[in-house]
């Protein structure tokens, strides 16, 4: 059997006097698309952040493994030169730091950890231009600092972007769909449809069954109060459209 | 002129108001047979003003959180007879000055050895003050004096009373001058105590366009003490473009005043850029007499060791439709400390006035401090006036979103500090200016330790 990409054992997390995840466990393997489902509240995002290293959580049982590593003892820069990605629910403004320069730092840093030749900036811009093409992006977004001025679905796009750029190994794509209209989800689902790999891995989290209309994935994930409390096909995620989460969580068996 | 070494009384604390500046100072000698009457009445003026005023303490509400009283203390002598200064177009080379043609002054004089200015479109005169006074004197009269007056504050009476050159820049209406001028200050800074009271006059005529960087740098050590006087005038249409840029050596005191006198419907920039001197003073008075014109004020301030660096503003709108807006951005490390003091003055009739200021300071240290003065007088009713300031250090989430595309932490913090300095050298409008200061400011922050010290 191959190894996982991800193998997340009895996860246990909280912030300050609070616990947030209570005992997730889950794999991914190569080729595999993860949705992760809940509502607000369930630890979503909480689980985004402990995966890219985000300080402020707790971590208070459990671990993870990336590719046979211990990811929670990686800085979040090492854990990117290691392949894994977040696509932010939230991405930040950066004034002054020029989007081309940024991510062609970011891309050499990856290459460099590889092994690999760093690009010029007359190469890199040679190649991101095809992938600024795939997410329907205007031209002059790569003269601009980062995610400065962007709508909302210009910054969600510009994550996929990146994520097309840097070539993860493992993307977290942590409510990608929020706040955008149906037009822009159908140009980030094309991107991250075009990206999947027998190699690589996604997990999509969403409150939204929406976007799995576009992004199908293989295995669906309902988290509530920090478990798992239900596994399924694709066809979960239309069950919980047709019954709500409460439907879904209390016909559950909850673990003790 | 006949100059006498000036040595004001201090007493600790006490207000500076003797100072024994002999009005046979002023005695007409054969080099002032030359000053028109008007002039050396100025210059009257200016030392009647200064012994008024004397040197600003910390009570005095506009300087209270700078203290200058180390200038009195300073033995400071005006630099009398033209030595051999020794700098070479080398030297000024390995400055890194801005590139291109200059007029240079060195301790405060024009040395025409040092300088050249390209060829000038037909009747734009670029010339040292005292040339141009002997030659133009009826335009210099025109101006001079008019908008930085004598009693502005202490140090434009002193410079009134004791400027000995500078430049002037005359811009006729309709002419463009492509070509960014420069206006080059260095000190030799070889003794202790010398003074230069550099006084600069910028004229632009309606629908002119020109940019203008003055620059204070030193070759030597030594303490001195740059007291310097620009005034810019910029007619109906003008668009101006002005560069302060401030780098005199760690032991130095520069204390610059640039008064703007803005026409109807001008645009106006002007930057200061404050890396060096162990302290160093900008005020800058904007009137904004004209409609419908549009006035920046930009600035950056890199301060380290035990640096201040104060900036103080007056902005007056005094007709309606006028769009100001400050921007100031400081970077302090080690004890340094950065101030700023922004006064905004909107006058009754000044409807539709659009006036922000923003102010924005970052700490790399835990003893770097920073003193932020907002300062808005609103006597009109229909107008929008905002007002920022933070005082703090680099953003948290940004620095996790960078390291999470692989960019290491320290990094990624330079990067943030070094896009932090760049939202104020973005606004600089002259493509060869601003990549020159570009990489001056760079290279001068990836001196700086703390810029890469993990916090």
């Amino acid at each position: 059997m191959k190894q996982p990409i991800l193998a997340i054992q009895n996860l246990s997390a909280g912030v300050e006097g609070r616990q947030i995840l209570k005992g997730i466990n889950l794999s991914i393997y190569p080729g595999e698309m993860h949705a992760l489902m809940g509502p607000n509240g369930s630890g979503k995002s909480t689980l985004a952040g402990i995966l890219a290293g985000r300080q402020g959580y707790n971590i208070t049982g459990g671990e993870v493994i990336y590719c046979g590593k211990d990811l929670l003892a990686l800085a979040p820069e090492e854990r990117a030169r290691e392949g894994v990605f977040l696509a932010f629910q939230y991405p930040v403004e950066i004034p002054g730091v020029n989007s081309t320069y940024f991510l062609k730092a970011a891309y050499n840093e990856i290459r460099k950890h590889r092994g690999l030749p760093e690009l010029d900036a007359v190469e890199f811009l040679a190649f991101v231009k095809e992938k600024v093409k795939l997410l329907e992006l205007k031209d002059d977004l790569l003269k601009r600092s980062v995610n400065e001025d962007f709508s909302g679905g210009e910054k969600k796009r510009n994550e996929i972007f990146q994520m097309a750029v840097l070539a993860p190994k493992f993307a977290i794509l942590d409510e990608t769909d929020s706040g955008l209209d149906i037009d822009a989800l159908k140009i980030v689902a094309k991107g991250v449809n075009t990206l999947k790999h027998p190699d690589n891995a996604q997990l999509v989290i969403t409150h939204y069954q929406r976007l799995l209309n576009f992004i199908v994935p293989d295995f669906v994930h309902v988290l509530y109060d920090g478990r798992i409390v239900k596994s399924g096909g694709k066809e979960l995620a239309i069950e919980l459209e047709e019954k709500g989460y409460d439907g879904i969580i209390h016909g559950a068996a909850v673990p003790a | 002129m006949i100059m006498t070494e000036t040595k004001p009384n201090v007493a600790a604390g006490h207000r500076i108001t003797e100072l024994s500046l002999n009005h046979k100072a002023l005695e007409l000698s054969e080099s002032n047979a030359d000053e028109p009457a008007w002039l050396l009445s100025a210059r009257k003026d200016g030392a009647e003003r200064f012994a008024e005023l004397g040197i600003p303490t910390l009570h005095d509400e506009d300087w209270r959180f700078t203290n200058v009283a180390p200038i009195a203390r300073l033995a400071f002598k005006p630099v009398l007879a033209p030595a051999p200064h020794g700098v070479t177009g080398e030297a000024l080379r390995q400055l890194g000055a801005f590139a291109g043609g200059k007029l240079v002054f060195v301790n405060g004089r024009f040395a025409p050895e040092l300088s050249s200015i390209a060829k000038l479109p037909e009747g734009v005169k670029v010339m040292s003050l005292a040339a141009a006074l002997a030659g133009e004197p009826a335009l210099v009269e025109k101006h001079l004096f008019r908008f930085a007056r004598t009693d502005l504050n202490a140090f434009t009476a002193l410079n009134a009373a004791f400027f000995e050159d500078g430049a002037f820049v005359y811009v006729p209406a309709g002419k463009a001058v492509a070509e960014p001028i420069h206006l080059l200050f260095v000190s030799t800074a070889r003794d202790n105590g010398n003074t230069a009271h550099p006084r600069n006059l910028i004229v632009a005529e309606r629908g002119s366009r020109v940019t203008v960087v003055e620059s204070y740098v030193s070759l030597g050590d030594a303490a001195y003490f740059t007291n310097s006087v620009t005034e810019l005038v910029a007619g109906e249409n003008a668009v101006v473009e002005h560069l302060k840029f401030q780098d005199e050596n760690q032991q130095a005191f520069h204390i610059a005043t640039v008064a703007a006198h803005l026409g109807r419907a001008s645009n106006v920039v002007t930057h200061s850029i404050a890396l060096g001197a162990k302290l160093s003073r900008t005020n800058i008075y904007a009137t904004l007499a004209g409609e419908g014109l549009e006035c920046i004020l930009n600035g950056l301030y890199l301060t380290r060791g035990e640096q201040l660096a104060d900036h103080y503003m007056v902005v007056e709108h005094a007709q309606p439709h006028c769009a100001s807006h400050e921007y100031f951005n400081g970077i302090l490390a080690d004890k340094s400390k950065g101030v700023f003091h922004g006064r905004i003055l909107v006058r009754p009739g000044a409807q539709k006035t659009d006036a922000k200021q923003t102010n924005k300071n970052l700490l790399l240290s835990d003893d770097a401090t920073a003193a932020t003065k907002p300062q808005l007088e609103i006597y009109a009713d229909d107008v929008k006036c905002t007002h920022g300031a933070t005082i703090g250090q680099l953003n948290d989430e940004s620095i996790f979103y960078l390291r999470t595309r692989g960019i290491p932490l320290e990094k990624a913090r330079r990067m943030l500090i070094h896009a932090f300095a760049g939202e104020i050298i973005d606004r600089v409008r002259s493509e060869p200016v601003r990549e020159e200061l570009d990489k001056l400011v760079w290279d001068r922050l990836e001196q700086n330790e703390e810029v890469t010290v993990n916090k």
